[in-house]
């Protein structure tokens, strides 16, 4: 999350090129929070050299579920209370035949849910101009920017550059990186 | 040491044509680019069809549901036949972006896509005919749950209620899970598009650049929507089976009802998506994405559930033979021999004959072959609904409550045009969204590396 200051962006033709960059940045003590990777697709050897733990969107995922599986039943417990109606002979407060509702809501909020938290996590959606970007990286190239401490910026740049990358852009900064 | 895993044995066998990322985004995204004269006729044909389907529908709101067939005692018709229809074609959909993910089968990435496009669409389509069926459409919102002007709520102990809450969550969820996994791709379309298109994928990727931050927590939800849409796809066709099975109606009155509704749903949906993979493999050439491997894995999964399709058939004449009941033995006899002989006869070659053929390789690695099948199996499967829904109402416990049902025009002319709506939709999805997953497939292929075939790299 360090918004402002600038930064280094490097490009590579190779996966193992990034993925060594990254490496090389962490042992030489280079903060998590000051590095980004870019990858076309979702690539474990990446994100096993950026250290990823738990990630926070299994909360969501719970909670909402619990939510409405609670909702569902919920519903049906109060709107048969409400207008006490006996129906088949059947209890009034029928809890199988609450089920199937409080079963689709579990669904329902769980998913929801797990996408708001999703979003969450990721600070999208984000309609500003990509800045710290290259539209390569969409196709097939693999990235990886650092916005180091001002007095580390050439060793950075070192790293970045020992891992021939294609391209070895710098940033002002002006954009927030998540 | 740095351990970097080559990936390049993995799936590189699934796709020998497809030799770089780069190619993956040239070949997938000049879809967007190029429809010629192939799409083009499936399209003013779609057109065709949803205009028959609204022309249709217009007439019946206009003139009233007196226009159908429906009659007592068959008061359910070609109308909900076609909405469990298209409800099960959905399922498949899911069944391949959901569960065969979950059990990471490496044959679903070049067919997920379209496969969950058909979903959504799918049940678009579905959930149109609750409301034709209503025949007065202007009071449709009364189907939401919310107390009426005596406060009294909807029954919550109904089966059609339990329907209302499965189907909207359905296309809730899968709607959300196929938007989720177009993202990405999305994003790869908006960096090489231009001018209006450029602004309108911006504006669906959200700002997706693709970093590990965002793979992380994306890998994660998908694998939890994914997780939340498997009980969830096999709770609909249960839920849309006890519409029948929780009456007392000979011939619904079955607990075998809801797996087997669920198995005939994964089956009819699978062969719909041969039917709309072999046409857009032909027009777009993707050869090389959707290979015969890709329709051999589909074919297998065909016969496995129509095996299973089959065997519900014979259980079901069976338990009307050793019930003993005197009208359940009579329905089913019926439905042989009876007036809707024909029906049951389509349905019974098309859905348990026509798939022996795909015991044999040659035929499961036949393109065209695969197509004609997958067709009889659609038609087979309309068939087996309407079996089910029509036989049973035309004849049930009362001698004086005996009758036909004939559909009428206009029936058909919804029936038909609906598939003009679904074809409609789905046609433009090919044109505006990747139909083939571009992140997903780059998993299964090759990463490349600096050092060819090199496992393990000093750093």
């Amino acid at each position: 999350m360090s918004g402002s200051r600038p930064g280094i962006l490097a490009s590579y033709d190779y996966l193992d090129s990034a993925v060594q960059a990254v490496e090389a940045l962490r042992k030489a003590g280079f903060k998590r929070k000051t590095l980004t990777a870019y990858a076309p697709m979702p690539e474990h050897n990446l994100e096993h050299a950026m250290g990823y733990g738990q990630s926070p969107v299994r909360v969501f995922a719970l909670v909402g579920a619990l939510t409405g599986a609670a909702a569902g039943f919920a519903l049906g417990i109060f709107t048969s209370m409400d207008w006490p109606l006996v129906t088949g002979g059947k209890p009034i407060v029928s809890i199988p035949a609450f089920v199937v509702i409080a079963f689709e809501l579990t669904i329902l909020f769980g998913a929801l849910s797990t996408v708001i938290g999703l979003f969450i996590n990721l600070r999208l959606p984000r309609f500003k101009p990509l800045v710290v970007y290259d539209p390569e990286f969409s196709a097939g190239r693999f990235g990886v920017h650092v916005a180091p401490p001002p007095e580390r910026m050439d060793e950075a740049r070192a790293i970045l550059a020992a891992q021939e990358p294609a391209e070895l852009l710098e940033d002002a900064g002006e954009v927030a990186h998540a | 040491m740095a351990t970097v895993t080559d990936k390049s044995e993995r799936g590189a066998q699934t796709h020998p044509d497809v030799s770089s990322f780069g190619q993956v985004n040239r070949d997938i995204l000049k879809i967007l680019s190029r429809p010629g004269k192939g799409w083009w006729g499936l399209f003013i044909l779609s057109v065709l069809g949803v205009g028959l389907f609204f022309v249709s529908w217009i007439y019946q709101i206009i003139t009233g549901i007196g226009v159908s067939g429906l009659m007592s005692p068959v008061g359910w018709g070609v109308y909900i036949t076609t909405f469990v229809f298209w409800v099960g074609i959905a399922h498949s959909g899911t069944l391949i972006s959901a569960i065969l993910f979950l059990f990471r089968a490496p044959w679903r990435q070049s067919i997920y896509r379209a496969a969950e496009a058909m979903t959504v669409f799918a049940v678009m389509t579905a959930g149109l005919f609750p409301l034709i069926h209503l025949g007065r459409v202007w009071h449709g919102y009364w189907l939401i749950p919310y107390p009426n002007a005596r406060f009294l709520w909807p029954n919550f102990r109904s089966p059609l209620l339990w329907d209302v809450f499965a189907v909207t969550t359905y296309f809730t969820v899968s709607a959300v899970f196929f938007y989720l996994g177009t993202i990405p791709d999305v994003a790869a379309a908006r960096d090489q598009a231009k001018g209006l298109r450029k602004k309108l994928y911006q504006l669906i990727s959200l700002g997706w650049r693709g970093t590990d931050r965002e793979w992380h927590h994306f890998g994660k939800a998908y694998v939890f929507l994914a997780a939340f849409a498997t009980p969830l796809v096999l709770s609909v066709h249960s839920v849309v089976s006890w519409d029948f099975a929780m009456s007392i109606v000979p011939g619904w009155h079955a607990t075998i009802f809801a797996p087997y509704f669920v198995a005939g749903a994964i089956f009819s949906g699978v062969a719909m998506v041969i039917t709309l993979t072999v046409p857009l493999r032909k027009i777009f050439k993707l050869e090389a994405y959707l290979t015969v491997k890709h329709f051999d894995a589909m074919a297998k999964l065909i016969l496995l559930t129509s095996l299973i399709v089959l065997y519900a058939y014979l259980t079901e004449f069976f338990m009307a033979w050793y019930s003993g009941e005197e009208v359940e033995r009579t329905l089913f006899w019926n439905r042989l021999f009876g007036h809707y002989w024909w029906a049951s006869w389509i349905m019974l070659i098309c859905n348990g004959l026509v798939p022996v053929l795909l015991w044999f390789k040659r035929v499961r690695h036949s393109i065209p072959a695969l197509f004609v099948i997958s067709l009889f199996i659609n038609i087979g499967m309309w068939f087996e609904r309407y079996v089910i829904i029509v036989t049973s109402l035309s004849h049930e416990y009362e001698p004086f409550a005996w009758g036909v049902y004939r559909p009428s025009l206009v029936e058909m002319g919804i029936m038909v045009g609906s598939f003009g709506w679904f074809f409609f939709w789905f046609l433009i999805f090919t044109r505006l969204l990747p139909p083939v997953a571009i992140a997903e497939l780059k998993e299964v292929l090759p990463p490349p590396f600096r050092g060819a075939g090199k496992k393990e790299v000093a750093p």
